[in-house]
């Protein structure tokens, strides 16, 4: 069994995960979002960590599902594993998987734009920064819903495109 | 690693911590099912979207504790989710109103966001480290919910007669029940372990100091109730929750061993 034709090729591994996606918005892969946590290569074990973007996201076990399915074959034991034990945040989306968002028509999360964490009660959502329109580019966009069609997704308006674009949340 | 977490705990302080984990999983479960409710009928399109999410939130943070409470006592999440009689949930009574007029919804959801808030501040650095995990990614998301309902609240309270009227109801119906969000748990052992910053006496007083300046800007009666007495977490409740029970586990008692 271990023989030096089953070493794991890390890197190979990395790239491997680049052609996993996001089910929900397919252009940008689990790489690109930021979600793997850690690649461990032991011996003939390999073991990926991925970070849910969100507790509730009904995808997660899909992209768990995918990214085995993905790996399976490039170690004789894989393991690929959901954890909490780092919160995943919207800073961790990669400037490619921004690039790539934007030319969908996301907005990407702006850096330092999430809201203030923790017992605010007299916050309001209007403090929520705003989005630059992915079409033109304007900032002249006002917040429509923080609550949007996925549980990653809210909802803005263009004033100068006067049309709504989808923002992928700061969180 | 949560088998080690939980080794730490003397038998007493396991025990506090299962029945926080159930009374967090419970109270964002039946939440989450109310706030399903209004999928469909709210009173504007983006609030059947931003209901929707809510309840997907809650119902993702129930499932995620559930699961924390089955890796720390064993058991199947789904069967402590669905597999239960109605008395023995744990939820707050403030979850047992039924989700009634919008400006209900919105006011009990304000009251359990901020509460909630406050106990998830007193978990985030938790000697439990797979709770303290879940709680610093829960309260991100928790933020957005604040937020929402925040200018919900603003909305109602200065958008003229009916909808404040309809809010101060809502308050007086909802204030004796709320503080049982922050009640109810043996939390001693957890404070002594480590587990909850401070005790939930404590945390009843915070949540209650941190509202005061926001009902006095909105010009809504403060804070009065004292904190409640017996009760809180069951086992009696009321008709509307026994409604919603059979609603939410009508597919599972059809055939509990089916696989999903």
């Amino acid at each position: 069994m271990s023989s030096p034709a089953t070493r794991v090729d890390e890197r190979a591994v990395w790239a491997a995960l680049a052609e996993v996606t996001d089910p929900e918005i397919p252009v940008v892969s689990v790489v690109d979002l930021g979600m793997v946590r850690s690649v461990e290569v032991d011996g003939e074990r390999l073991r990926v960590e991925l970070l849910p973007t969100f507790v509730g996201c009904p995808a997660l076990e899909l992209i768990r599902g995918a990214v085995a399915a993905r790996l399976a074959g490039m170690a004789p034991e894989v393991q690929v594993e959901m954890t909490f034990a780092e919160p995943w945040t919207s800073e961790r989306i990669t400037a490619d998987g921004r690039r790539k968002l934007r030319e969908v028509g996301f907005a990407p999360p702006e850096k330092g734009s999430e809201p203030a964490f923790g017992r605010r009660p007299g916050d309001s959502a209007r403090q929520l920064r705003r989005a630059a329109c992915p079409w033109c580019g304007s900032r002249d966009t006002a917040l429509e819903n923080p609550f949007g069609p996925t549980r990653c997704r809210a909802i803005f308006w263009c004033n100068r495109c006067r049309q709504p674009f989808e923002q992928f949340k700061a969180i | 690693m949560t088998t080690q977490a939980a080794e730490r705990l003397d038998e007493r302080a396991r025990q506090a911590l299962a029945d926080l984990l159930l009374a967090m999983a419970d109270d964002e479960f039946v939440l989450g099912f109310w706030d399903s409710e209004w999928t469909g009928i709210a009173p504007v399109l983006e609030e059947d979207v931003a209901f929707a999410s809510l309840a997907q939130d809650e119902i993702g943070h129930a499932q995620a504790l559930y699961g924390l409470l089955a890796d720390l006592q064993g058991g199947d999440p789904d069967r402590i989710a669905f597999g239960r009689r109605p008395e023995q949930y744990r939820h707050a009574r403030l979850l047992d109103h039924p989700r009634t007029d919008w400006a209900f919804s919105v006011a009990r959801r304000f009251l359990y966001d901020t509460a909630d808030a406050t106990r998830l501040d007193a978990l985030v650095a938790s000697a439990y480290q797979p709770l303290a995990g879940l709680v610093a990614k829960m309260r991100r998301e928790e933020t957005y919910h604040l937020l929402h309902m925040h200018a919900w609240m603003e909305r109602l309270a200065n958008g003229g007669d009916e909808p404040r009227s309809r809010l101060l109801e809502a308050l007086q119906r909802l204030w004796p029940d709320a503080g049982c969000v922050l009640a109810g748990i043996d939390d001693a052992p957890l404070v002594a372990a480590g587990v909850l910053a401070e005790p939930l006496a404590d945390l009843q007083r915070r949540w209650r100091d941190g509202l005061a300046p926001v009902f006095q800007r909105l010009a809504l009666p403060s804070p009065t109730a004292a904190p409640p007495a017996g009760g809180c977490r069951g086992p009696e409740r009321s008709d509307d929750f026994l409604w919603l029970w059979e609603q939410f586990t009508m597919v599972y008692r059809s055939d509990p061993e089916a696989s999903w």
